[in-house]
Order: structure tokens, then sequence, then C-alpha cells
């Protein structure tokens, strides 16, 4: 479940059409081991939907998502969503269940449970009601929880979006810990302060389309559109 | 007025010595609807899991059958069970008409569609929250539908619960397929309707309290359950 094999991730023309309405208008990009990527882009630009089609969760309507070890779905990746969706049941068990997804059983199980809700800082609440937590401590589960699979890809849709600076300030600080560890970070987000702090790359989406792919330092330095520009200076969101 | 409350007094009495015609069949109703309500449950409780995952033809139809059934009629369930039950009907060879379990089977099928719908309504809530967090952890649909289950246990209790309370008041369906034969067949249901038309009075009201206790006592027992759930669990 380790090393880079399933990555490049690579996205070929995705299209995407609901009731009507073009989500995504021909999305090509390529996500490299490695790299930070954020996905940034004002509300309704399709950021969410793009990151559910790389993860398999929803189909384009046409164009291709292929990984580097040519499955349709590899098992090496974990998303982490907006709102958290823990299980009514205990936060180490919460964890236990995903590792059993995954194929790991008995004490391995257990260990590694354990482990990965360490190194979010949880140890302590091991034993509570995953849904009684609060809103940060239950993106930190669910963290611990993506981090447990030990992907080599891990997709954030707007993972701080809904929690207050301090628990956000946490949040960003274990993706920092999860990429330092060796995992691919795919995350969305429109909150500009977050995307500099953590961006290595900047996949720029406007109204279903790419508008510009680069380096972070790039992006926000020499924006190349007036879109681009736009939203850096704020007055896109 | 007078008859009433020599009826009462007399109930009051035939409770307060543990009158062993009584005690029989209040055992027989509970084991009975017990049963049925077990059987109804694993079968039901799945079934509705089901509806809210599958996607299939046809499956529009079978949850607004599945709805109106909740609504069966007792006396036609009874007469279906009996027909299929009697002797020269398809399952008459197994000889167990009049039986108690014939009544199982018949509250089985009266309650099994109150579990499955509301289990159904319950699932799909729950399902609509957690599809894609499960889909991305990589659980089958089978993993999912019993992984709703079991995180929607305790509203499967209060969905249990409205089953069993039917089935313990029903009257019709096992009136039919048991025939209220005394000390073999004789729920609380049927032996008030009985004892009520033969003018026993305290008998029949002495088993309606037993019976009104009995349900409100079960749904105070889910309506606990459901609150400490919710403070519990979320």
């Amino acid at each position: 479940m380790s090393g880079g094999a399933i990555l490049p991730l690579r996205l070929d023309g995705i299209r995407y059409e609901a009731g009507g309405n073009v989500i995504l208008r021909g999305i090509d990009a390529t996500f490299g081991a490695g790299t930070r990527t954020i996905i940034l882009g004002a509300n309704g630009a399709g950021k969410s939907v793009l990151l559910r089609i790389c993860h398999g969760l929803i189909v384009p309507t046409a164009g291709s998502v292929r990984w580097a070890n040519g499955e349709a779905r590899p098992r090496a990746q974990a998303m982490a969503f907006q709102r958290p969706v823990l299980l009514r049941r205990s936060v180490l068990a919460n964890i236990e269940y995903a590792l059993g997804l995954a194929g790991v059983a008995g004490t391995a199980r257990r260990e590694q449970a354990a482990a990965a809700l360490a190194r979010v800082g949880l140890s302590a609440i091991g034993t509570r009601s995953a849904r009684v937590l609060s809103g940060g401590e239950q993106q930190r589960v669910a963290l611990a929880r993506a981090w447990a699979l030990r992907p080599s890809i891990l997709f954030l849709d707007e993972p701080t979006a809904s929690l207050d600076p301090a628990a956000a300030r946490n949040i960003e600080s274990i993706v920092q810990a999860i990429h330092a560890a060796g995992t691919k970070i795919v995350m969305t987000t429109h909150n500009l302060a977050l995307a500099r702090r953590l961006a290595d790359d900047i996949l720029f989406l406007h109204d279903g389309a790419v508008v510009e792919a680069a380096a972070a330092g790039e992006f926000f330095s020499r924006p190349r559109t007036p879109l681009a520009r736009a939203f850096i200076e704020g007055e896109l969101s | 007025m007078r008859d009433f409350t020599l009826a009462l007094a007399g109930a009051a009495r035939l409770l307060a010595q543990g009158d062993p015609e009584l005690w029989q069949i209040i055992r027989l109703s509970l084991a009975v609807t017990l049963s049925a309500t077990l059987v109804a449950t694993l079968v039901g409780a799945p079934l509705g899991a089901l509806l809210a995952i599958a996607r299939f033809p046809g499956r529009r139809v079978i949850v607004v059958v599945l709805n109106g059934f909740m609504g069966l009629p007792p006396v036609v369930v009874g007469l279906g069970v009996y027909l299929l039950l009697s002797r020269s009907g398809p399952l008459g060879a197994l000889g167990i008409l009049f039986t108690a379990k014939a009544m199982v089977i018949a509250q089985s099928l009266l309650i099994t569609p109150i579990i499955a719908s509301l289990m159904r309504q319950v699932v799909e809530d729950a399902w609509s929250e957690y599809r894609e967090q499960l889909v991305s952890l990589g659980a089958s649909a089978w993993r999912s539908g019993f992984t709703l289950l079991w995180d929607t246990r305790y509203s499967l209790v209060t969905a249990l619960l409205a089953g069993f309370g039917r089935a313990a008041a029903e009257v019709g369906a096992v009136m039919i397929v048991g025939g209220n034969i005394a000390n073999y067949t004789r729920v609380m249901t049927t032996a008030i309707a009985l004892q009520t038309s033969m003018g026993d009075l305290p008998l029949a009201l002495a088993l309606g309290c037993v019976l009104i206790a009995i349900i409100i006592g079960i749904n105070a027992i889910a309506y606990g359950v459901r609150n400490w759930a919710q403070r519990h669990y979320r």
C-alpha cells in the first residue's frame, strides 16, 4: 500500500453534467507524487465534484481518470470531507472499521488504529463516542482514519471550512504531517491564506474549467490570467 | 357502571391471586408475539436496508406496496395463512394449522412490512449521509447495508416495537389460524373477545389491563432507549 506506484494520476478531458448543468467542461490535469496540490476556485467552480471524480465517488460524463498502475480505483487513496462522517461507535472503533475494510485484522488493526489516533493527538479520547465530539475533533478523527490507511494520495474537500480558526490550524498541521510522512495531498479550498501556506502547486478552476495550473509561488506572485489575478485580489468568491 | 366496578374488582382479584389460566394466556401471548417480532425483524430489517441501498427495476413498486402493507387487515392475513396451512392448502402437509406456530407465521407476515418500511426510511436517511464515506472506504453494498443497520440500531428498536405493539394487539389473524383453543392457542386478545361474549367480564378486563400495561411498558422502554442513544451517539 505504499510507494508512489499509483501516481501520477492523470485526468483527461473530464466532463461532468448533472440535471442539464455542465459542472466540469473538459478538465486535463496530472497529480504527481510528493507535492501538495491545492485546487483553488470560487464556490461553484466545480472543485468538490472534481475531487470526487478523482476519488472515484462520481463517474464523469466523459473523459478518463487514469492511475499509473492501471487500476480503476486503487485502494491506496483516501478522502476527508468537509463534514466528517463518523459511525455511531467509539473513536477507535471508527478507525478500526476503516482498517478492517482495508483488510487489516486482529492485533495489527488495534495497534494501527491506536497509533493513528496518537498521531493526531487524540489518544485520550479513543473510547469516547465519535459523534458527540466537537467538529474539530471529529475532523481530526476523520484524518486519523484516512491516515491509518497509509494512502499514497489523500483528497481533502475543504476540510477546515466549517471549523473555528484554532481547530482549522490544528487540521492544517495534521495535513502537513501526513504530507511529510509521504502522502500526496490534493485539497480544495477557497481560502487563499490556507492555500499560500500549504500549496506546492495550484490548480485554479473557474466555472468548470482549469484556468491556471502552476507552481504556487508563481501563481501567487505572477498570475497569468485576469481571472486568477482577480481571485487572488479577493474579487472573486 | 356497577358491572364495570364489579368487573374491575374481579380483575384485580384475578391478577393478585396469580390465576393460572390468566398467566398461561399471558405467557402464550408473549411467546407468540415475541417470536413473530423476532422473525419479522430478521426478515424485515435487512429487507428495509436492501430497499434503501439497492437500485433495481421495480424497487419503487415494492416500496409502495410495502408501505401499503403496513395497514394490512389482520383478518385478511389470517385468512391467507389459513388457506396456506389448511389441509388442502399448499403447506397443509405441515399440519400446523390451529397451533401456536401458525399464529407466529400470521403475525410475522402482518408486521414484517411495518418493520421493513420503517427501517427502509431510517436506513435511507442514514445512507444519504454515509454513502460517500462508505464508498470512499471501500465498503461493499452488503457491508454498507449491515453497517447502516448497526448504526441505526436505536431506530431499529422503535421499528421493532411498532411491530410488537401491532402484533400484540391484533385479534383477527390469531383467531383464524389459532382457533382460540383453551390452554393451547388462546392468547390475550382472543380470550378477551371470547370472555366478553360469554359475559366473563372480570377475566376479559384483567387481560385487557395486562395487555395495555405491556404495550405502555414496551413503549416506555423504547422511549428511554432512544433518549439514551440520542445523548450517547447523536
